[in-house]
């Protein structure tokens, strides 16, 4: 069995002898894109599983090992993994955990730390925990990310956005309910299968992939009935999570709204371009500039071939180009606004509002630090440039009732149906099938 | 016919329409949580007496609606939508809409762009708000009216929660406020929080329309709306129905009135509730339990047989006051326990007169007052003792279970819990700002379900799916017990439920504790709310220990002072100082209450004259009103010092004219950067001034979001002073970072200071017409920031070169450096003096903001008015070097927090002091840490939450059991 080796401060590393014998247990977050990196992961030598948990008992655990003003989603992320140790199902001698740290100025870059507190105080101690970053923050043996690795994360994630954001915009319409998230499940299985088989990554497979996944969710028959459009922004965990949101998508689907949650690729341009722009702002290393500027078109050449993917079907809505989303919040909030989700927030805002999801639920974890200013704060500014925004901001904590939430939400879903009706009055001596433009 | 239902969180509204719309019927009810009988009543009331059993149009709107409406397969509108439809027919040229119903705040605006707004998860300043501060001055809604309308004088009032409401409304009651002043005060802070919380940058001006049942029953609570947004507003007729009216209007679905009857009769919930275990399983389970802690009895005397020395131990609370009698051997001879009447002295002169007449054979040979009241009745009464109430509790908790390690008291209002090590009371836990679950909780819910509150605990004794509540806020536990209700949980499985939340909420949200074992196994357990078996079973199962309630839970704090008072007098020569019959034949006692006008922390002083010529000041924070004159002989403050150095940064008049600076967040510590930045440029720095209640009130109504800290809401009316000076160009940069000082893994500013100025800019109107210079800064790349500051001030101003601005970085570098050796060079002044002196050294931790006295309410005052030096924390982490934190020590401030409780770790005469602000997230991750970092070198680690307003009884309850530990 693989020893326990510690760095000068006490902390576990994941050692090479782990690799070959630990299960690395990671957090849900998004279904369809951690499905697909996990299966990255495990492409890549590592053995890793997605919890797939949920249920009061992970917010009991994270109430009892976190400190209860800390944000939502330490809480849940914390709980999920102390949940999946107590539940037996793994060996504890041989579990390492893995999350994220960006190493932004937010409460987030702490979780890891929190995470090994809870650990100490729950008596799992010697569970290792892996930081992912591409800081260069806490440094592993038996845990690298390599250049390759890199390359088939992001591929992961262009696929789990090309399927969100294609079923979003199906599953509101299809006429026989569940086809959509059928070709989802069976485009998981695909892509899980290729990758393990080492395909799909390439920027060819990639083109190939996509254009078939586009033509596959056209087949699709959907009845086009003008719907109250919806977007969900936010912070990133309590955005995507249902377990977080109270299954926000769902309620909204029943609710009979087409959702737009916004993808992941531009979190992930935001958080390269925020390093690209404190060098602009505050000046810096001219070679790292270049590094990471390269970093950055590559992303940006994925998401462009993502875009033209679904242009091919002109029934589909492609994704907004980050740089032109950067440009909609000039003048709106500074780009050096980089903590958390920081001035992207506010962008995906007015993005939403600009291609017709005028009606907004803003989602943030109760105390949300950066959202004080780029959520809730620009909701007037936001208003001031586009008048049709019609925003919700809606706070989740272990102790916001459901009821209360869906009251508040109702109100945004009654005045947008009111615009609605008001906009087929509009459009009614025309006599076109509503389309989404 | 259409039918419009309002199912709100305490009332439902009905309004029956004619074909014509108009009125036929309407009715408004308190539900008392039986809405599913209350609606099927109605429902039959009206197909039977009104629609006669023909179908009609109907539309159920309300937070309580919703659920059902889905349910019973009813429409359903929104009830913010339904106001505005009925707004939209009956008052069309209506421009703003407030309505405050049991649970929400709300305010529409419906000219020049429609939007709406309610209130959020933090629910301060709604009806239930009301109600509850009704019951705490123990008078009826309309009579809380009617004394308002007498007012003279308006106090601050945080109407945040109720919790905080509290502890500024109880200590106006006992210093002797009327409370006439306090109702209206009362109706303004709701007022105040409405405002604050919804208008968020939006000028509510117009046509004004008051809705709902607080602003339609009271008069005066319109009256402090209008005061506050300056205008008079209307209520219409009807302002009770509007949301019913509302859905009445907006009825379109016919519904077969039978077949809704049946399915709103025919609802049950669904079962599907979350669930805990029974408390007990059966009755011998119980009898056992009872069994088992009736054995806990305090010994007892005969106060008739009793000869010779007595010892007298006197607890005032907030609202009770307890004395308690002991013998030689620690037998309790006599107690009382009585409400206090807001003044305890006349309920203690008469016991003592009793006590002298009914026993002569007694001799109170030494006393002692713990609480609240301790000082007011020491000096009254020439009591010969006056302790700490955490000491006073240990003491007696001892007596019980000599190795105590943990002693808990949930009271009516508030919570107290202290850890007890080496035999000193160590970590202090209260509930502050936003906690909930203290025994006043409970009766609420008691009453509101119609049960007395023994009654109702008993119920959950036994019930067989205690649900699930989890712990929050009163405001929204109702609607959690409401979705129980609708869910199918019994009045038992709530009773039950109820009491694990109160547990719960002590456990997880006050003390934080993880495991039973971190609070030690040897637990006292005292306070009111306990005397609830329900809530005794749920805390000992939680923990899975056995625990000591004794038979005096109540009296424990007068037990303890009693005790005291004995061990302290044994072997004293000289008798007690107590007054003796005599001289309680001739008491008298005057009041009167003053605020000190002597700094900026405007007291609320109470005199109060004994027998004609001893007086006794209360409400002070330090010294000055008592001595008339400066803090005495202790200076050693070096918050005071600071604020005073920076003060000293005046305007020096320049030839590129005025520029303002808001003085807040990090611009505090900034202001020798960028004073000395700009003075040599050539501007004119105007700095905005000290702030203050009315600074804060003046930028209330531009805050977007209500849960911001305090000091970043400061910052508008920051802001807004400048502008009112006529500042037209205001310079408040952006910074993700600040300084390196090469403590930390990074150097960040925190989310909310490194950012505000985009909430300042986006939400402030205001600035329209002035230049508000908000770039992003950087001054931890000292050698690239004049060039980048140089390109930023170029977008404003002309002519000023590269040149210039690299000479103006210079000195600006050089005197923040020579502000920040200044600071240290005092502080090290002062320690030093304070070693001279054998002074405690309290390190005073916090941000370089919190020197702000609208901030820190005094603590610092308070400090050393007990005879401490306060010293800043930046003075200490100097002296530490870089070590590894068991978190990523991210933050310039917050890396100086770590450091300076590393160095305090093993300094024997300092102590650390954390100061949090309220709803800081940031503080949620240092706190932890810094107690770490305390406590694993044996040091005690005391938190102090503040925000817009502070309880300064439990700071100074912290801070005295801090040093009582410290003696020991």
């Amino acid at each position: 069995m693989a020893k326990l080796i510690r760095d000068d401060s006490g902390r576990i590393l994941f050692t090479k002898e782990m690799k070959e014998e630990y299960t690395i247990l990671c957090p849900m977050m998004l279904p369809i894109h951690f499905s697909l990196v996990v299966e990255v992961f495990r492409n890549c030598g590592y053995k890793m599983e997605l919890l797939t948990t949920s249920g009061p008992n992970i917010v009991q655990e994270g109430l009892k090992y976190v400190h209860n003003d800390t944000c939502y989603p330490a809480l849940l992320v914390i709980g999920q993994f102390i949940d999946a140790l107590k539940s037996g199902k793994y060996d504890v001698d041989r579990t390492a955990l893995i999350i994220t740290q960006t190493g932004g100025g937010c409460r987030a870059s702490n979780y890891i730390h929190l995470l090994r507190k809870a650990l100490r105080k729950a008596g799992f101690s010697n569970v290792p925990v892996i930081s992912l970053n591409l800081s260069g923050l806490e440094k592993n043996p038996g845990f690298t990310i390599t250049l390759p690795m890199i390359r088939k994360t992001v591929a992961a994630i262009v696929y789990g956005d090309a399927l969100m954001l294609l079923n979003n915009q199906v599953k509101a319409y299809e006429i026989e309910p569940g086809a959509s998230q059928a070709l989802v499940d069976q485009w998981v299985h695909t892509l899980s299968e290729q990758f393990n088989s080492g395909h799909g990554y390439k920027l060819s497979d990639q083109k190939e992939n996509l254009a078939k996944i586009v033509h596959d969710f056209a087949k699709i028959k959907v009845n086009r009935v003008p719907k109250v459009k919806v977007g969900i922004v936010g912070e990133i965990y309590v955005k995507y999570a249902s377990f977080a949101n109270n299954h926000l998508e769902d309620f909204l689907a029943e609710q009979d709204c087409e959702v737009n949650v916004p993808g992941l690729l531009g979190f992930a341009l935001f958080k390269i371009d925020n390093r690209l722009d404190d060098i602009r702002l505050y000046g810096g290393n001219p070679a790292k500039f270049t590094v990471v500027k390269a970093l950055f078109e590559y992303v940006t050449k994925l998401q462009n071939t993502l875009i033209e993917a679904v242009k091919l079907e002109p029934c589909f809505l492609p994704p907004t180009p980050y740089e032109h989303t950067k440009k909609l919040v000039d003048g709106v909030i500074g780009y050096g606004d980089k903590m958390g989700e920081g001035w992207l927030l506010t962008a995906e805002m007015l993005e939403l509002v600009e291609t017709g999801y005028e009606n907004i639920v803003c989602a943030q974890p109760f105390g949300c630090l950066p959202n004080h200013i780029c959520g809730k704060g620009m909701i007037r500014k936001i208003k001031e440039v586009d008048d049709r925004a019609n925003i919700v901001p809606i706070d989740y904590d272990p102790s916001a009732t459901r009821v209360n939430q869906e009251n508040r939400i109702k109100l945004m879903l009654a005045v947008a149906r009111e615009n609605l009706a008001a906009k087929q009055v509009q459009k009614q001596p025309k006599k076109v099938p509503v389309s989404i433009t | 016919m259409k039918i419009g239902l309002d199912v709100g969180s305490t009332t439902i509204k009905c309004v029956v329409l004619d074909d014509n719309e108009n009125i036929l019927y309407k009715s408004y009810e308190r539900h008392y949580s039986q809405i599913i009988q209350k609606m099927a009543e109605l429902l039959r009331k009206i197909r039977t007496e009104i629609v006669h059993n023909e179908n009609a149009q109907v539309s159920v709107s309300g937070s309580a609606g919703m659920g059902i409406a889905q349910s019973c397969d009813l429409p359903f509108i929104q009830e913010v939508y339904a106001t505005r439809i009925a707004t939209g027919r009956l008052i069309p040229d209506a421009d703003v809409i407030i309505e405050l119903g049991g649970e929400d705040a709300k305010i529409l605006f419906l000219t020049g762009g429609m939007e709406v707004r309610m209130n959020g998860t933090c629910a301060g300043g709604t009806g239930a708000f009301i109600d509850q501060m009704a019951t705490l001055l123990n008078l009826p809604l309309d009579e809380m009216n009617r004394l308002a309308a007498e007012h003279e004088k308006i106090y601050t009032i945080a109407s945040r929660c109720g919790v905080f409401a509290k502890s500024d409304v109880q200590p106006l009651l006992n210093q002797g406020a009327r409370k006439s002043d306090v109702s209206a005060s009362i109706f303004m802070a709701v007022a105040n929080q409405t405002i604050a919380g919804l208008a968020q940058g939006r000028v509510i001006k117009g046509k004004v329309v008051y809705l709902g049942g607080p602003l339609t029953f009271l008069s005066e609570l319109r009256k402090s709306f209008d005061t506050a947004l300056k205008t008079e507003g209307v209520c219409p007729e009807n302002s009770l129905y509007y949301v019913a009216l509302g859905a009445a209007y907006n009825s379109e679905i016919t519904v077969d009135l039978d077949t809704a009857l049946y399915n709103v009769e025919h609802y049950t919930g669904t079962g599907n509730f979350l669930s805990i275990p029974p408390l007990f399983n059966n009755e011998e389970e119980y009898r056992a339990f009872e069994e088992r802690h009736s054995r806990c009895k305090a010994p007892r005397g005969d106060i008739e047989t009793y000869r010779g020395r007595a010892y007298l131990g006197i607890d005032a609370g907030s609202t009770t006051v307890k004395a308690a009698l002991i013998g030689e051997n620690g037998e309790l001879l006599d107690s009382i326990y009585r409400s206090n009447s807001g003044n305890p002295v006349p309920i203690i002169r008469d016991y003592l007169m009793e006590l002298y007449q009914r026993h002569p054979n007694l001799e109170i040979a030494a006393s002692a007052s713990t609480g609240y009241g301790e000082e007011l009745l020491k000096n009254a009464f020439g009591l010969d003792y006056g302790i700490v109430e955490t000491v006073a509790h240990f003491t007696a908790a001892k007596t019980f279970l000599p190795n105590v390690d943990f002693v808990i008291d949930i009271g009516g209002q508030d919570m107290k819990c202290f850890k007890i090590r080496n035999g000193a009371v160590d970590n202090i836990f209260l509930n502050e700002a936003c906690s909930s679950g203290c025994g006043s909780f409970l009766q609420t819910f008691a009453s509101n379900l119609g049960y007395d509150i023994a009654e109702f605990a008993k119920l959950g004794l036994f019930a067989k799916h205690p649900v699930d509540l989890g712990s929050r806020c009163t405001v929204f536990m109702n609607s959690s017990v409401k979705q129980a209700q609708k869910d199918g949980a019994t009045t038992e499985d709530i009773s039950a439920g109820l009491s694990v939340s109160v547990v719960k909420n002590a456990i997880y949200k006050v003390i934080r504790a993880s495991s039973a074992e971190s609070l030690g196994r040897n637990i006292v357990v005292q306070g009111g709310t306990f005397l609830n078996d329900a809530v005794l079973r749920v805390f000992e199962k939680e923990l899975g220990v056995d625990v000591i309630r004794p038979d005096i839970s109540g009296l424990m704090g007068a037990y303890g002072a009693a005790v005291y008072a004995r061990r302290k007098s044994a072997g004293r020569t000289g008798g007690s100082t107590t007054l003796n019959l005599e001289a309680l034949r001739n008491f008298s006692h005057e009041v009167k209450v003053t605020s000190c006008g002597m700094c900026n922390n405007h007291c609320r002083l109470t005199i109060n004259i004994f027998d004609g010529k001893r007086r006794f000041i209360g409400g002070n924070r330090c010294e000055k009103p008592v001595t008339r004159r400066g803090s005495g002989e202790n200076n050693l403050d070096m918050y005071a010092f600071k604020l005073q150095t920076l003060l000293e940064y005046k305007p020096v008049p320049g030839p590129r004219g005025k520029l303002g600076v808001p003085m807040g967040l990090n611009l505090y510590e900034l202001l020798p950067f960028w004073h000395t930045f700009f003075t040599k440029l050539g501007f004119e720095v105007v700095t905005s001034p000290l702030s203050s209640r009315s600074l804060y009130i003046k930028g209330q109504h531009t805050i977007p979001s209500d849960t911001v800290c305090f000091p970043a809401k400061l910052m508008h009316g920051h802001v807004l002073s400048l502008l009112d000076e006529g500042v037209r160009r205001i310079f408040y940069p952006c910074m993700s970072y600040n300084f390196d000082e090469h403590h930390g893994d990074n150097h960040y500013n925190c989310p909310v200071v490194a950012y505000y100025p985009e909430v300042i800019s986006a939400n402030m109107g205001e600035l329209e017409d002035a230049v508000f210079i908000h770039d992003y800064v950087g001054i931890h790349r000292p050698h690239d920031f004049p060039i980048k500051m140089h390109a930023i001030l170029g977008k404003y101003f002309d002519g000023i070169s590269l040149r210039e601005v690299k000479s103006a970085a210079k000195a600006a570098y050089a005197e923040y450096y020579a502000y920040l050796a200044k600071i240290r060079a005092k502080g090290d002044e002062m320690i030093a003096q304070a070693r001279k002196e054998g002074r405690q050294i309290i390190i005073l931790s916090g941000r370089p903001y919190h020197l702000d006295p609208e901030i820190n309410h005094g603590i610092n005052k308070l400090i050393t008015s007990l005879g401490a030096a306060v010293i800043s924390e930046d003075v200490v982490s100097p002296k530490v070097d870089k070590f590894e934190t068991h978190v990523l020590n991210q933050w310039t401030y917050h890396a100086r927090l770590y450091s300076a409780a590393k160095y305090v770790a093993d300094q024997p005469d300092m102590n650390l002091v954390q100061l949090v602000s309220f709803g800081c997230g940031v503080d949620a991750i240092t706190t932890d840490e810094v107690s770490e970092i305390l406590e694993s070198e044996g040091k005690i680690y005391t938190q102090i939450k503040i925000d817009e307003i502070t309880n300064l009884g439990a700071v100074k309850i912290r801070l005295r059991s801090l040093f009582a530990a410290l003696e020991q």
